[in-house]
């Protein structure tokens, strides 16, 4: 199992994580991998916090992971990467999406959104900070910020070994290929 | 060919392959997606939602005893509504293959409880079979299809959210075209009279111990020989974890038939090894009769017996190894989860939390969430169905203790009307409850994800069905006074309420508008916005609990993105400083 690695993907219902992990397992398993994909539909998911786990290898048994034992995150809101940093290798690397949606108990007022999210994340763990919401703005859609995201972990977790750009073409629908291929341009060029 | 598919989807293959021809499930996660599946596998075999678990338990039995593979499938809670028909069913056996899928809920990500429904197995004396990933979801749906034949036996099909939401490669096979037995009637064997089952039981304790031997003999249970210092009994999910946790020389005895258990090979397996484990999820249900069998092992004085397994827990439990973490320092807040912007359930409940005498009686969907915060509006939720029959106990034990001050309310949702919330109507209108009954219809089964029940006028293979009206069906009952009201509308939906307060004839409302994520309704959207001017910064508004509205620099403001126009908020605000803009 010692080749096995595991890929965490953590955001807020609704910022589009199942089409990137969709991706990840199509090109892993292109590319020969035994690949294992878990995720979990809860309760009224919309806004509430959501992960993914993509675990590939030459032989993957458990479908989820422990405390201490993702070896990249990919988190698409920054206080989602706290929350799930247990979760994690020491040496892991944290690829944080520097965007911040409120929770309902901040929007109503009774706390604050916590500070310093992203400076403790970098304190602990080896991160890629982006600002993949502004990134995907300026190509003119921001529904491709988590393909801007997806290459961004490509080029921090290197995984540049597999044509990305051909399961993209393979995945997507016409009308948004294009836009999504420039957005993982950009997440690469990081 | 191969294909990545969750555990869901490689179980409707498997249904598919198996040469099943008639399924019926109620939805309920984590087994929704198999019968959302199904209907692809048309017109090779039929697929339906049923109201309730029970009828779809029935229903596959009665095409199992006409002569057909059948397969029903609900969530764990879903098997305590359907027990009744599936411990008669054992004694009567089967015709074509009978499986009654069970997707358990460790850990409880989206259900009220984490039952282990390996113990209705044992209960009910039904054979049962786990697998423990996709290429399993689907191959041992077959082998469960003969063991029900060979056996004469219902099959218990118990899989776990991991198994049913985790996605493996799995390479596809055929469908066995399965021909319909002959259906020959036979009164002794399915007909459970007192007599017949006298009858029926010694044949079925018959059937357990040749099925016992078969499960020791069968490819679904191997041993993976390694090491002689470990041996570890698991099935299931927690086959996965411990193979991960375990060092590579541990040898493994990994169960897919797990009723009965295959008691014989495992003193075998047990007399290879010096020390040996059971790892399974929740209860010690394989160790407690491994135990029982005069076979020492080790198994949950370490694993936990709550929550979900994973390989790290399992390792820490059985070795103490310590996972090697870093903590960021950071205070992080909840996502608690709340109904959508625009949920038509949201004035319904913010009418209710405005009135401290109002006991109010939920029920299971996503009006659960009118318990959250800041609404606070719902006093129980124990089951499907619940609302009703609960809100009649409290009103009677008001009354019996002179109780005078309360108004008591039973809330369902539409889907759960037609699931057990009937039963409950009936019982209040004959047994004279003070209870108003209130069924919120939004028009679909919201929480599971969308599926048709039969207010929404569509079966699960896509065609049209009358829809039965609740206000025809509570008409029926002799509720005389149905007040239907759209519950947006804040002023009315008061108004209905205190008619139905007042009313000196029974009384029930219907709250009806649809889903807003109904896709094929066009819905009335629009967008709200708070004028800055007005707005003091009172923060009724964030009252209604949605999560488009939050406070900004001490006013009010909604988050463009989110809203979608109800004017829910805008009716709350003392000020008038919210209003919907243009179309």
């Amino acid at each position: 199992m010692s080749n096995v690695k595991s890929i965490l993907l953590v955001g807020v219902g609704g910022q589009g994580t199942i089409l990137v992990s969709k991706l990840l397992t199509s090109g892993l398993i292109k590319a020969g991998y035994d690949v294992k994909m878990s995720e979990v539909h809860g309760m009224a998911q919309r806004g509430g916090s959501v992960s993914t786990q993509v675990r590939y290898g030459d032989k993957v048994y458990s479908p989820i992971i422990g405390r201490g034992q993702a070896d990249v995150l990919v988190a698409f809101e920054k206080m989602e990467a706290v929350r799930y940093a247990e979760f994690l290798k020491p040496d892991a690397i944290a690829v944080i999406n520097d965007h911040e949606i409120v929770p309902l108990p901040v929007a109503a007022g009774l706390t604050e959104y916590p500070q310093g999210t992203v400076e403790a994340m970098s304190g602990a763990f080896k991160t890629l900070v982006l600002p993949a919401a502004e990134i995907a703005d300026s190509l003119g859609n921001s529904r491709c910020m988590n393909i801007v995201l997806f290459g961004a972990l490509v080029k921090a977790f290197g995984m540049t070994d597999i044509d990305w750009k051909e399961v993209m073409r393979e995945q997507l629908k016409p009308s948004i290929l294009e836009i999504n291929l420039k957005a993982f341009d950009a997440g690469m060029a990081l | 060919m191969k294909k990545f598919m969750s555990g869901n989807e490689a179980a409707a293959r498997g249904v598919y392959e198996s040469g099943a021809k008639v399924g019926s499930a109620y939805p309920g996660p984590p087994s929704t997606e198999i019968f959302e599946d199904l209907p692809q596998y048309a017109p090779e075999l039929y697929c339906e939602w049923a109201p309730n678990e029970k009828v779809a338990a029935e229903v596959a039995y009665g095409a199992s005893v006409a002569g057909v593979r059948s397969v029903c499938a609900m969530k764990h809670v879903g098997v305590n509504v359907a027990a009744d028909p599936i411990f008669t069913a054992a004694y009567n056996g089967v015709g074509g293959g009978y499986v009654i899928i069970s997707a358990d809920d460790p850990s409880m990500h989206s259900s009220q409880n984490e039952q282990d429904n390996r113990y209705y197995a044992r209960a009910a004396k039904i054979a049962m079979v786990e697998p423990s990933d996709s290429q399993e979801c689907k191959d041992f749906m077959k082998a469960a299809h003969e063991i029900s034949e060979r056996f004469d036996i219902p099959v218990l099909y118990r899989v776990t959210t991991r198994v049913c939401h985790s996605k493996g490669i799995v390479e596809l096979g055929e469908r066995e075209n399965v021909a319909a037995k002959p259906y020959v009637k036979n009164i002794a064997k399915n007909v459970s009279a007192p007599a017949n089952a006298k009858a029926n039981h010694p044949k079925l304790e018959a059937n357990l111990r040749e099925l016992e031997k078969y499960a020791c003999t069968s490819p679904l249970n191997r041993m993976e020989l390694a090491g002689s210092k470990i041996g570890v009994v698991t099935a299931s999910i927690a086959y996965q974890y411990a193979k991960e946790a375990f060092p590579a020389d541990a040898s493994f005895l990994k169960l897919g038939i797990t009723n009965p258990m295959p008691m014989e090979l495992v003193r075998e397996f047990a007399a290879k090894v010096d020390k040996l484990y059971v790892v399974e999820e929740l209860e010690p249900y394989m160790e407690e009769q491994i135990r029982a069998a005069g076979i020492e092992c080790v198994g949950k004085e370490l694993i936990p017996n709550m929550y979900e397994l994973n390989p790290e827990i399992v390792s820490e439990s059985v070795f103490g190894t310590k996972a090697e973490t870093r903590d960021p320092g950071c205070a992080i807040v909840a996502r608690p989860p709340a109904l959508c912007p625009g949920c038509p359930h949201r004035g319904f409940f913010y009418t209710m939390s405005k009135h401290k005498d109002y006991v109010v009686c939920g029920d299971i969907g996503c009006y659960t969430l009118g318990s959250a915060d800041p609404l606070r509006a719902i006093d129980t939720v124990v089951c499907m169905g619940g609302g009703f029959s609960v809100a009649m106990g409290m009103a009677k034990a008001f009354e019996m203790a002179g109780q005078t001050d309360k108004k008591v309310f039973g809330v369902v949702g539409d889907s759960t009307f037609f699931h057990s919330g009937m039963t409950g109507a009936a019982e209040i209108i004959y047994n004279k409850g003070k209870v108003i009954p209130v069924v919120l219809d939004n028009s679909i089964t919201g929480m599971t994800g969308h599926q048709e029940n039969p207010g929404s006028g569509l079966t699960l293979m896509g065609e049209p069905a009358k829809n039965i009206l609740i206000e025809d069906v509570l008409k029926a009952y002799g509720y005389e006074n149905i007040i239907i009201v759209d519950p947006q509308d804040l002023k009315a939906m008061q108004r209905a309420v205190d008619d139905a307060v007042a009313s000196t004839v029974p009384a029930a409302i219907i709250t009806r508008r649809p889903c807003l994520l109904i896709k094929k309704i066009k819905h009335d959207i629009g967008l709200c916005r708070v004028d800055a001017e007005k707005c003091r910064g009172c923060k009724a508004c964030l009252k209604v609990g949605c999560p488009a509205i939050f406070m900004k620099d001490g006013k009010a403001s909604i988050d463009a993105t989110l809203c979608v126009g109800c004017t829910v908020c805008a009716q709350v605000c003392p000020f008038k400083a919210i209003e919907r803009m243009g179309e």
